[in-house]
């Protein structure tokens, strides 16, 4: 059976407008992947946490209230600590230009600006995330022996 | 890199990432190796299976009840099901955004799951994703689904006790009013679980109704392999579109084709 990708769509932060997250988790559903949405103001605790039990092979993070220069980089350093950086971040909101450089220098694989069609996400996500796929072969490979 | 008994360790020593890999190795693999060595392991939790129309208030409840539980010094794991949209084959799995309470507890172990290909509320796959949680050491393995008229009956063949949230005309079992939001009420579904888990228990209810859903398993992994044969045999026999324009043409008929592959296959003699 194909392995289907599957994406952790969060919102952190204090502002209470999910409404965008939302229109992303059902657009990549529609584009056949399976998405794990956790509401709103999480924290990077909770998305890592949630993250690593839904074995997921992306976090997207919809980003509007300022904080995306500290959420972010907690999230990419919580991975890291939990050895789960197979787990890409990509993010999205309102982020000036000079942040987005900054942050995908941190490790954030891809930043979308806002008004980004979906269909760009999901030809992106669809282009870059590996699937565990590969991870579940080997692990089936090594059981042979 | 780890290799299997580290692995299988991590796993039943209970380490959520070990856990959760093994999940999507048995939601993904059709090979049974790790269940097969998970299986010993089983058989200590009790299975609650929660279900109900979308939207009645399951998950909520699934939280509370998973907190008073955790009072009760208690490890959970969770299975929300969501159905699997049959146009992309994508999901929504939204049914943790009511358990944010139980997020970062280091009893709680929470996984979402589409119901892929299978027909009624219940993943085919849920069983298995319950095994490797059983097997890691939970007490209680809490089941959310959606169930509209008969499919709360699928959940019921797997879980112990079954709760059914919502209006149910008719319905003759105890009927428990409460307010998942604020937690009333929902001591007395515990209590009821648990009152339900004793009487099964000393009645002997619980060990046969275990054992027919084991024999149920055999049945079903037997199937599984058959009809997965047969369909190969079907689709891969020499000149099957001939034999199909034969049939269509009433030259054959599907009843002799059916008995030959069956013959051929050594299942049927
Ligand atoms: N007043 C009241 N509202 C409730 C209760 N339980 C749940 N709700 C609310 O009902 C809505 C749906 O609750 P969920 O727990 O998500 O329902 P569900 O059955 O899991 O929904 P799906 O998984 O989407 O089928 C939420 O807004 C809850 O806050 C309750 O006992 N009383
Ligand atoms: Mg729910």
């Amino acid at each position: 059976m194909d392995k289907k990708i599957r994406v952790l769509v969060a919102k952190p932060g204090l502002d209470g407008h999910d409404r965008g997250a939302k229109v992303v988790a059902a657009a990549l559903r529609d584009a056949g992947m399976e998405v794990i949405y956790t509401g709103l103001h999480q924290s990077p605790e909770a998305i890592v946490e949630a993250a690593i039990q839904e074995d997921v092979d992306v976090i997207g993070l919809s980003i509007l209230s300022g904080a995306h220069m500290t959420i972010f980089p907690k999230v990419l350093e919580l991975l890291k600590k939990k050895r789960a950086q197979r787990i890409i971040v990509v993010g999205g909101g309102i982020i000036p230009a000079d942040d987005m450089k900054k942050l995908e220098k941190k490790g954030v694989k891809k930043l979308f600006g806002p008004g980004t069609p979906t269909t760009e996400i999901i030809k992106w996500l669809k282009e870059n995330v590996k699937t565990g796929k590969k991870r579940v072969k080997v692990q089936k490979k090594r059981r042979r022996k | 890199m780890k290799s299997l008994n580290k692995f299988l360790k991590d796993i039943l020593k209970g380490s959520k990432p070990a856990i959760a890999r093994a999940i999507t190795i048995v939601e993904n693999d059709s090979d049974y190796t790790l269940l097969k060595k998970l299986f010993r392991s089983s058989g200590k939790a009790y299975y609650v299976g929660i279900t109900g129309p979308p939207g009645a208030g399951k998950s909520t409840l699934v939280n509370a009840i998973a907190k008073l539980l955790l009072k009760k010094k208690k490890r959970i794991g969770i299975i929300a099901v969501d159905p699997t949209s049959p146009f992309s084959g994508g999901a929504l799995l939204g049914d943790r955004v009511r358990m944010t309470d139980l997020a970062l507890n280091k009893n709680v172990f929470i996984r979402s799951m589409a119901s892929r290909g299978s027909l009624g509320g219940l993943a085919q796959k849920t069983k298995d994703v319950a095994l490797v949680l059983d097997a890691a050491g939970m007490d209680y393995i809490l089941i959310e689904t959606i169930g509209v008229g008969q499919v709360e009956l699928d959940i019921a063949q797997v879980c112990d006790t079954t709760a059914v949230v919502g209006a149910v005309p008719g319905w003759s079992y105890p009927i428990i009013k409460t307010i998942a939001t604020t937690g009333d009420g929902v001591d007395q579904v515990v209590v009821r679980i648990e009152e339900h888990r004793r009487y099964l228990t000393r009645s002997g209810k619980l060990e046969s109704a275990r054992k027919e859903r084991l024999f149920s398993r055999i049945n079903e992994l037997i199937e599984e392999r058959i009809r997965a044969d047969l369909h190969k045999r079907l689709t891969t026999q020499p000149g099957l579109k001939k034999i199909i324009d034969d049939i269509y043409n009433r030259r054959r008929n599907p009843f002799d084709v059916a008995e030959k592959i069956l013959r051929n296959s050594g299942f049927v003699f």
